[in-house]
């Protein structure tokens, strides 16, 4: 499985990717990790005459946590995300994430920004980064702009990202509240047959806030906003999740594939947000 | 066909500058041009493990690295861990456990553990397996596997409480 030739570029600055993005337009693409890329440039299903290789960029890497904001450098790996101390205490959920997904070798590769941008309805970030509120940072020709995380999945591989622009870092609050993320995957791995990402802030015995998001069961991920707020003002009891469920469910649109047909992904679906919210409820 | 390149890797410490086509695999380069042929190929789509290598400090598959993202690096192989006549602790205990049978896994196997056991010198049960999960096994159930890394673990810890 050889991919098509193509020309190899490693910029040493943003400045000079963004100019080989312009200069060679539709034939260019960046490559982070490479683990979603390289292996659609094997199966040709992606033809990229230049590929500009971003790992030499230092700004694009990096976790920092400033006060209540943290941010990830594009360039940060699942590994890194994984090994992070300071991650892990403010904000365990990506920690939790992570872990799940693929395996070591292919987690010391992959990045954040490339998860984010490829856009593949099986990446676990993009749910994960709208359960979180967060902010993607890219920056084109005419300068940065910030992209909401609920706002840039548009289709399969479509993102509201310019094919001129560099997704250079993903910002959010440290979240508060108790956090899980649940997935369910035929083996170690593999994509998600359904997963959740979810947030609840709890006083007393009620729900303040609640934030759910759903990873592989639609062309996008989905950020459920009526999921969570059938969670807000209830003990999350059995009956708020199945009111919870019940709006995921309406919200979600998942295709029958080799991880199963539609009845089956809704029934996993459930059985997996159920689970995610009262492992949250138990931490909040 | 583009043009070649030249590229610099550092593959057990020893330098070698090459032309390369920038698509061209870590792994063939490793195996066709430098005549490396322990990574194995088992899937050549990044799930069997087989073809691990060490690449700048971090497990990497190497059938799903372009040459071209590898120049520069340094780079650890099977060949790099130990010969017949002085074994690397992990291959010892691999012999002495049973922790292969057809032997194809096994290059992967031991160069993963070999970096896991640098992350995490003293590793769980729990955390051997979890730390070995991008590498199949078709033969062994995985079992003796487990064992040899952690006797492995046990002896390079105390041979280093020795040197201490
Ligand atoms: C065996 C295997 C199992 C996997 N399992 C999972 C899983 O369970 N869950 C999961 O989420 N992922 C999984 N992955 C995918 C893996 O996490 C990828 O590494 C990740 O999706 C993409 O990150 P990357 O850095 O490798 O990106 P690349 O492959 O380099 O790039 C992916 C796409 O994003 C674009 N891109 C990358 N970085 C930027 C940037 N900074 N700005 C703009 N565009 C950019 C590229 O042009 C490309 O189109 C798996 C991969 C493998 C090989
Ligand atoms: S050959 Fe590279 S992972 Fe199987
Ligand atoms: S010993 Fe045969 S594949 Fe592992």
């Amino acid at each position: 499985m050889i991919p098509a030739a193509f020309a190899y570029h490693r910029p040493g600055d943003l400045p000079a990717a963004l100019a080989l993005l312009q200069q060679y337009g539709d034939e260019a693409r960046v490559i982070a990790g490479g683990h979603s890329l390289i292996p659609m440039m094997k199966l040709r299903m992606a033809e990229v005459p230049h590929l500009i290789d971003l790992q030499a960029i230092e700004s694009l890497r990096g976790i920092r946590i400033e006060g209540r904001q943290i941010t990830l450098g594009a360039m940060v790996t699942q590994q890194d995300l994984i090994a992070h101390q300071g991650l892990g205490q403010s904000a365990p959920i990506l920690r939790e994430a992570a872990i799940q997904i693929a395996d070591p070798q292919v987690r010391a590769m992959g990045t954040v920004g490339g998860n984010v941008a490829n856009g593949d309805p099986g990446n676990d970030m993009p749910g994960l980064m709208q359960c979180l509120g967060a902010i993607f940072h890219v920056t084109g020709p005419e300068g940065p702009r910030t992209l909401p995380a609920r706002g840039f999945y548009e289709s399969a591989y479509m993102t509201a990202r310019a094919e001129s622009e560099i997704l250079t870092a993903v910002s959010f609050e440290v979240p508060t509240g108790g956090q899980a993320y649940e997935k369910q995957k035929r083996k170690i791995g593999d994509y998600a047959t359904a997963a959740a990402a979810v947030i609840v802030r709890r006083e007393g015995t009620t729900c303040t806030a609640a934030s759910i998001a759903m990873t592989n069961l639609s062309d996008v991920p989905v950020w459920s906003e009526a999921a969570g707020a059938a969670l807000v003002g209830t003990p999350c009891d059995d009956a708020a999740t199945r009111n919870a469920i019940a709006a995921m469910l309406a919200d979600i649109d998942p295709a029958g594939d080799n991880r199963g047909p539609v009845e089956f992904k809704r029934h996993t679906a459930g059985i997996i947000l159920a689970r995610a919210i009262a492992r949250a409820w138990s931490r909040a | 066909m583009t043009q070649k390149m030249q590229i610099t890797l550092t593959v057990n410490g020893t330098r070698h500058e090459l032309l390369a086509e920038p698509r061209e695999l870590l792994i063939h380069v490793l195996r066709e041009r430098l005549n490396l042929t322990g990574p194995h190929i088992g899937c050549e789509t990044s799930h069997c493990g087989a073809c691990t290598v060490t690449m700048g400090g971090r497990s990497v598959k190497s059938c799903t690295v372009f040459a071209a993202q590898a120049d520069g690096a340094e780079i650890t192989t099977i060949e790099g861990l130990g010969t017949p006549d002085a074994l690397h602790p992990l291959q010892e205990a691999f012999r002495e456990h049973h922790g292969l049978q057809c032997g194809f896994c096994t290059p992967g196997m031991i160069t993963r553990a070999a970096q896991l056991l640098k992350e995490n010198p003293d590793p769980t049960e729990a955390e051997v397996r979890f730390g070995m999960a991008g590498n199949l096994c078709r033969c062994t159930g995985y079992q003796n596997i487990v064992k040899a890394v952690l006797a492995a673990a046990a002896t390079i810890n105390s041979a280093k409480e020795a040197a201490e």
